[in-house]
């Protein structure tokens, strides 16, 4: 049996949630639990809260502190070239048809600290589609957002990324994009030139625009399954006809309401296309 | 089919494949307790690990899968690069937040995410390995007075995981494997 505590922990997670809607507009209602609750104790833990109470006050007194809260609770753990097997299928399965058309839009939902969007952007380049691209960069989080473009990230990572790149096809002397500074390496900027990053919360927002691709990748498994319907049905009304789709390595579309509508490109990679 | 009342959560790293091999071998096809196994592994690694256990045991192996609801007869594999979580409703959840001990999927994730959902229904068991993970999800599980078993260090292939988890719950039972097997199959309802 689940242990009292517990189960006053989870009550007040759900009052929290209500309260954050009503305070700041942020919906977590949708999100999957689990990890909801482990980010909220790992958050107290960090913060040395020791109740559920004293982080509400703190919450709705200090706007400052509520930014670094949803930074912790929404994760933004990413990386360059995440399973590389999925960025050479798109660089040989989806690159090439895109090329077909004069003007290329991709969305690229739930960017994070922008990771995977430098990774998109070489990859563009290499393929000779980058100047005719324009990608959508959103997240819920604002201040990851101001990372996204800046492609600074950690010295400490690029051996993991190098390889990375080169299991994903890459063309280059993986260092001809970055410089390095300090511990830190800093992506050529000219990669990000044609992107738009804004706020857009999948929970709540509305589609904005068509794009021919659209990559959201390990966002939906901290959803439930409603919310990741609506999140479909987003997609979809965004997509134009044969545009494609790409998702997360254990994220499907199968128990979707739109699924028929789609064909799998790379079942493995999970790489989707729309077909009507 | 109905959900159960009860789980078998394993965890286990440098050794941690064979040892759960000689568990999972022992017992039958309609074992009437869900299993998760959670066992490190290189990142971005492919290969399918469900086709180590395929051939030698008899519950169905399966990778879990985000929103599965945990059923009996299975024994559920934490995927590569990412934690397991559990839900109160028995469905699964994926993460893919921060390594936690080094590691992705973690066994502290799980066995602390299990206990929470299961408490005293829970059934813990450290394996051999070179890491410190499981330990704290351990203690986790038995503070909630579930059951903790680790495997004795004198027989496992690598003993850190399994002494750390000793020296951090001091009331642990210390198994060999096959009293391990005859433990689970005594829990095993007809």
């Amino acid at each position: 049996m689940k242990l009292d505590n517990e189960a006053q922990f989870e009550q007040d997670v759900e009052e929290l949630i209500k309260e954050i809607h009503t305070q700041y507009g942020y919906d977590f209602s949708g999100y999957a639990r689990a990890s909801v609750y482990r980010r909220i104790k790992r958050f107290l833990s960090q913060k040395h809260l020791t109740s559920m109470e004293t982080l509400r006050k703190e919450l709705f007194t200090d706007s400052y502190f509520f930014e670094n809260f949803l930074q912790e609770i929404t994760v933004n753990v990413t990386e360059m070239f995440r399973d590389p097997s999925f960025f050479l299928s798109l660089r040989e399965n989806v690159l090439p048809i895109l090329s077909t058309y004069p003007f290329i839009k991709i969305w690229d939902a739930g960017c994070s600290s922008g990771e995977e969007l430098f990774s998109l952007a070489i990859l563009l380049k290499e393929e000779g589609l980058l100047d005719r691209t324009k990608i959508y960069a959103t997240d819920i989080n604002q201040k990851v957002l101001k990372q996204a473009k800046e492609g600074i990230f950690s010295a400490s990572n690029m051996p993991a990324y190098t390889a990375g790149y080169y299991a994903a096809g890459g063309k280059q002397e993986f260092s001809s994009y970055y410089s390095s500074n300090y511990g830190s390496v800093k992506f050529d900027s000219s990669l990000v030139k044609n992107v738009v990053i804004y706020p857009h919360n999948l929970a709540t927002d509305f589609s904005f625009n068509e794009f021919h691709l659209i990559l959201c990748r390990n966002v939906l498994i901290y959803f439930n399954r409603e919310l990741q319907e609506r999140v479909f049905r987003l997609f979809d009304e965004s997509m134009v006809s044969l545009g494609y789709l790409a998702l997360g390595k254990k994220e499907t579309l199968a128990m979707s309401g739109i699924s028929s509508n789609y064909n799998f490109v790379d079942k493995n990679n999970r790489i989707y296309r729309k077909i009507n | 089919m109905e959900t159960s009342s009860k789980v078998i959560v394993m965890g286990g790293s440098w050794g941690g494949i064979q040892a759960s091999v000689t568990i999972l071998k022992a017992l039958p096809a309609n074992y009437s307790i869900p299993i998760i196994l959670v066992l490190h592994r290189l990142r971005n690694y492919d290969g399918n690990l469900q086709d180590v256990f395929k051939h030698k045991i008899a519950l169905k192996a399966v990778e879990v899968e985000e929103k599965e609801t945990l059923l009996p007869g299975h024994v559920y594999l934490a995927p590569s690069n990412y934690h397991v979580l559990l839900e109160n409703d028995h469905t699964f959840s994926l993460d893919d937040s921060e390594l936690e001990n080094y590691s992705r999927p973690s066994i502290d994730v799980t066995f602390t995410s299990v206990a929470d959902v299961f408490a005293d229904n829970t059934v813990g068991i450290l394996l051999s390995g070179a890491s410190k993970d499981g330990s704290s999800g351990l203690k986790h599980i038995f503070e909630k007075q579930g059951t903790v078993i680790v495997q004795d260090p004198d027989e496992a292939e690598i003993e850190t995981m399994p002494l750390a988890a000793i020296q951090a719950i001091p009331g642990c039972t210390v198994m060999k494997l096959h009293q391990i097997q005859a433990f689970l199959l005594s829990l095993h309802d007809h």
